[in-house]
């Protein structure tokens, strides 16, 4: 079953246009790296070495990691992840 | 309550109970009613703020040209403010908000410059930005990164929650400009820490998302994660289906970021209940849903409201 991760539309080059990709893993760290293996780019997208990039938001089961322990974040199966650029809200 | 003018009646909004919403006895929701301010919604608190601040030291003067990047609230209350003080103001905002929002700002004299919908308020905010630099004589008051944005949280919003509930324990607010969930978690921060505070941000559909590379993203400069303890993404699906419960089962006609709102605030209710804790959580109801009846989110089936709202800047 596995981790579904949802791919925001600009960076479907990584994943040959696919929506949405099956990872694996315990930790968001784990689930990227396992994801990467298959979609080789796509990590060093979402990441820099301080953590998450700045304009990249990434929630599991739609709360932002960045408050759940970033990529240490714990996934199991059947968690959604989506990855979404930072976009200014309306206002 | 009698005041000398509409702009001196923003804010002191009542609190509500929403009982029959409540998940679990001994977890309480409570709405706070911001559609109740002087243009109908919270944004009153923010824009007079800013403009007061801007008047005081100087920057807006008598006959000036605001200049302000927004999808609605914001700019239908400087309209507002501007009509009375004479300024000229100048909005510019995504083409794919909801009608309502230009009819009521051209009735207020603002003129309307659209920015591309693809992009959503990213773009808006260049485009402002451009403007801004090529008229200097203008003055763009800037919610996303003007400090008496959330000053105007900091100073109202917040000392109302705390005066009316003293037993709060969650504030679920909307993260667009970040002004409102910066002001009130400040607040709360330094009187009374241990009161949680949880974002509700809208997830848009793709189109809105249609930047043409991540690091053109942006976080408003407002923003600072230290104010904020949870941070929910919630799709319009979940917003729509919210706005109605709280229509069916409180009789609150609320708009959609309202609805988002209350999603997250379930969620923390559910969580309380689960853990057999107690809670009084607070919610912002940001405007009422007047401005949205155009986008069928009130009547047509939830399958047409996703699908019309997923190309919008519904929040």
């Amino acid at each position: 079953m596995g981790v579904e991760v949802r791919i925001p539309t600009i960076l479907r080059t990584y994943t040959g246009g696919a929506k949405a990709v099956e990872g694996d893993g315990a930790t968001l760290a784990q689930v990227i790296d396992d994801v990467e293996g298959r979609y080789p780019g796509l990590k060093a997208r979402l990441i820099e070495e301080s953590g998450l990039r700045r304009f990249v938001n990434v929630y599991v089961n739609d709360e932002d990691v960045r408050f759940t322990g970033g990529l240490e974040a714990p996934t199991t199966d059947g968690d959604v992840v989506v990855v979404l650029p930072a976009v200014a809200g309306g206002a | 309550m009698r005041y000398d003018s509409l702009a001196d009646s923003v804010g002191h909004t009542p609190l509500i109970g929403l009982p029959r919403l409540s998940p679990a006895e001994g977890v309480r929701l409570w709405a706070k009613l911001e559609d109740r301010n002087p243009t109908g919604s919270i944004k009153d608190r923010a824009a007079l703020n800013m403009i007061k601040a801007a008047e005081a030291d100087g920057t807006l003067r008598p006959g000036a040209t605001i200049l302000e990047p927004t999808s609605g609230n914001t700019g239908i209350s400087l309209a507002m403010a501007a009509k009375l003080a004479g300024y000229r103001l100048i909005c510019v905002m995504p083409e794919n908000t909801s009608i309502e929002r230009k009819q009521i700002l051209a009735m207020w004299g603002a003129e309307i410059v659209s920015s591309p919908a693809a992009g959503g308020s990213n773009e808006a905010v260049a485009v402002a930005k451009t403007l801004a630099a090529e008229h200097p004589d203008w003055v763009m008051l800037y919610q996303y990164g003007n400090p008496a944005n959330a000053e105007a949280h900091y100073l109202t919003t917040g000392p109302e929650i705390a005066a009316d509930l003293p037993e709060v324990t969650h504030v679920v607010a909307g993260l667009g400009t970040t002004g409102t969930l910066m002001g009130i978690g400040r607040y709360f921060r330094e009187s009374k820490p241990d009161v949680k505070i949880i974002a509700a941000e809208p997830r848009y559909g793709e189109l809105v998302y249609g930047l043409r590379n991540i690091d053109e993203g942006f976080v408003p400069e407002l923003y600072d994660p230290q104010y904020v303890d949870s941070r929910f993404s919630v799709g319009s699906r979940d917003a729509v289906r919210r706005v109605r419960e709280l229509l069916d089962r409180e009789g609150i006609f609320a708009g959609l970021s309202s609805g988002a709102i209350v999603h997250a605030a379930l969620a923390q209710g559910v969580r309380a209940a689960k853990a057999g804790q107690s809670a009084d959580i607070v919610l912002i109801i940001c405007d009422g849903g007047w401005k949205y009846l155009s986008t069928g989110a009130y009547t047509t089936d939830l399958d047409a409201a996703e699908g019309y709202l997923d190309s919008q800047v519904w929040a």
